[in-house]
Formats: structure tokens, C-alpha cells, sequence
């Protein structure tokens, strides 16, 4: 499998480290919301298909990347810096001015 | 000058080894520059980066994934976005970039004592290093002064090509021994000469 990392190019997978499931919402970090909490560590699509990932290019320039993967066929459709493509931080932990 | 201590010293055997019926396919050396410092600039604060790589080095970095230069004794390249290698024979560039580079641009951290440089010349070069790495080391893909950072197994790299038929390579120190002893293997089978 080969992941065309949006700064280095076409590496192969050897080069980079799974962060997990890409659809994850993490709920605010003063949150007391069960189920929220409940839904962010555990529950996963696991589609047979086109599934959202996160990928390190831990052997390359280090950066976490937002990566479209088919699970049936290891096809990569989209490759996107995850810091440009993942959610925004929510209002409230801007005003806060805590790190993401 | 205080003399350099080389992680490569106790291993280091100069002259030539392996498979020399066809002359020498590369050369292997330890390039020991004055410095090596990382540079890394804030978001948007890139193009501001390179603006006073120039003014520090003289060297005008194209634009772009990797884009690097080399000549006079020194270096500089891309390898991840913002962030960049300055490589010289001077022992104070890391002192030059403090007093050089606005804290709203960047940060300089000096890597001197912390890589070892390791350069790979001759007609095998890019065949040797192919066998090590998962890159295309042909020219149009990995042009002259242009970087890149990559890993073998465990042992991240950062590698320039500094001509046409020339890399260097930069280890952690503490993983040089190591990859010294993979290089020499691997350059067995063309010939190697160290020097
Ligand atoms: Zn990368």
C-alpha cells in the first residue's frame, strides 16, 4: 500500500503509523456527556468500504494526515493534512486559549 | 578548533572493501560539518523562513516540497512543511539564526552534536541507497540540492542530494554505528572505498 503523503509524495505504507478512526468527534474536554464519552472511544462504523482515517507520516515529515482508505481494497482516494481537514475547535476552548 | 568525536571511530576502516573487480561503485565518508540546525517556522511564517535562510547562508531555497541548494560549504533543504536542515562548516550557524531570526518567524534548534552526516558518492550511489530506503533516487525525482525525510526500519533520515551522483545522509548519532554497519553491507557488492 502506498500513501501520497500531500508534502513528501507517493511513500510507502512502512513510512507512516495508524492514528485511528477518522470520524471520531471528541467531545469537549469539560464535558460529563456518558454518552458522548461512550460513543467517542468506542463506537466505530467499521464500514466495508470507504472508511475516514488518520494516518501519521511517522517516517517522513511527522505530519498527521486525514486519509480515505476502502477497506475491501486498500484503494486511497483522498489524502488531506489532518490539521486542515479535521474539525474545528469548539468556541468555548478557543475563548480558554487551551492547546487542541 | 576542539577535534570532533566520530560515533563512527571505532568502526571507521578507510580504504577500499568488497567487490572491487569493477573498480569502486561508491565512496562512503563522514562529512562532519560545524553544524547542523533544524529550523522551524510558525504557521504562515514560511516564505519569511526562507527569506532569512538566504540572508544567513546566501542560499536561495526554490519553492516548494523539499527545494534545497547547497554550495560554499553549505546547505539547506526541506523535509517536512516549515521545517528545514541548514548544514555548514561554520560551528556557530545556530548562534547566527538566534540573533538572525525574529521569534514571530520561527525557531532554530541546533542538531550539531545530535546527527551525523554520511555522504554516499559514485556511479552506485543511487542503486545502494535504493536498496535502503523506499525512494526514487533517479535525478528527475530527487533533483541536485533538493531534500527529503524518510526511515529505514527505525533509523529516520534525512537525506539531500548534494550532485548528481552524490547524497548525504543525516542519522540521529546515537543510530550512526548502526547504519554505518548496514551501509558498508549493502555497498559490499559494487565495491566501497572510505575515506
Ligand atoms: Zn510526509
Amino acid at each position: 500500500m502506498i500513501i501520497t503523503c500531500p508534502y513528501c509524495g507517493p511513500r510507502d505504507l512502512s513510512e507512516f503509523a495508524y492514528q485511528g478512526d477518522g470520524n471520531r468527534k471528541r467531545p469537549d474536554q469539560a464535558s460529563t456527556n456518558q454518552k458522548a464519552w461512550n460513543a467517542y472511544v468506542y463506537d466505530r462504523l467499521n464500514p466495508a468500504g470507504e472508511h475516514n482515517e488518520i494516518w501519521q507520516h511517522a517516517g517522513g515529515c511527522r505530519r498527521h494526515l486525514a486519509v480515505t482508505r476502502n477497506t475491501l481494497t486498500h484503494a486511497i482516494s483522498k489524502v488531506a493534512f489532518a490539521a486542515a481537514a479535521g474539525p474545528k475547535r469548539s468556541a468555548a476552548r478557543r475563548k480558554q486559549g487551551k492547546a487542541g | 578548533m576542539v577535534d570532533q568525536l566520530s560515533p563512527l571511530e571505532p568502526v571507521l576502516r578507510t580504504g577500499r572493501h568488497g567487490h572491487l573487480a569493477d573498480g569502486v561503485g561508491v565512496r562512503l565518508a563522514e562529512t562532519q560539518p560545524g553544524s547542523i540546525v533544524q529550523l522551524a517556522a510558525w504557521p504562515g511564517e514560511e516564505k519569511a523562513l526562507i527569506r532569512t535562510i538566504k540572508q544567513v547562508t546566501g542560499l536561495a531555497l526554490p519553492d516548494g516540497a523539499g527545494g534545497g541548494a547547497c554550495g560554499n560549504g553549505k546547505a539547506a533543504f526541506g523535509f517536512a512543511p516549515g521545517r528545514f536542515m541548514v548544514i555548514g562548516e561554520d560551528e556557530n550557524i545556530a548562534g547566527v539564526f538566534a540573533g538572525k531570526l525574529s521569534q514571530k518567524t520561527g525557531t532554530v534548534t541546533d542538531l550539531s552534536h545530535g546527527r551525523t552526516g554520511i555522504r554516499v558518492s559514485g556511479a552506485r550511489a543511487e542503486w545502494v541507497l535504493a536498496k535502503l530506503f523506499a525512494i526514487d533516487f533517479a535525478l528527475p525525482a530527487f533533483p541536485v540540492g533538493s531534500g527529503l525525510s524518510t526511515v529505514h526500519h527505525d533509523i529516520f533520515a534525512q537525506i539531500q542530494r548534494s550532485g548528481a551522483d552524490q547524497f548525504d545522509v543525516y542519522v540521529f548519532r546515537s543510530f550512526a554505528r548502526a547504519f554505518w554497519h548496514t551501509l558498508r553491507l549493502a555497498s559490499e557488492e559494487v565495491g566501497y572505498e572510505v575515506r
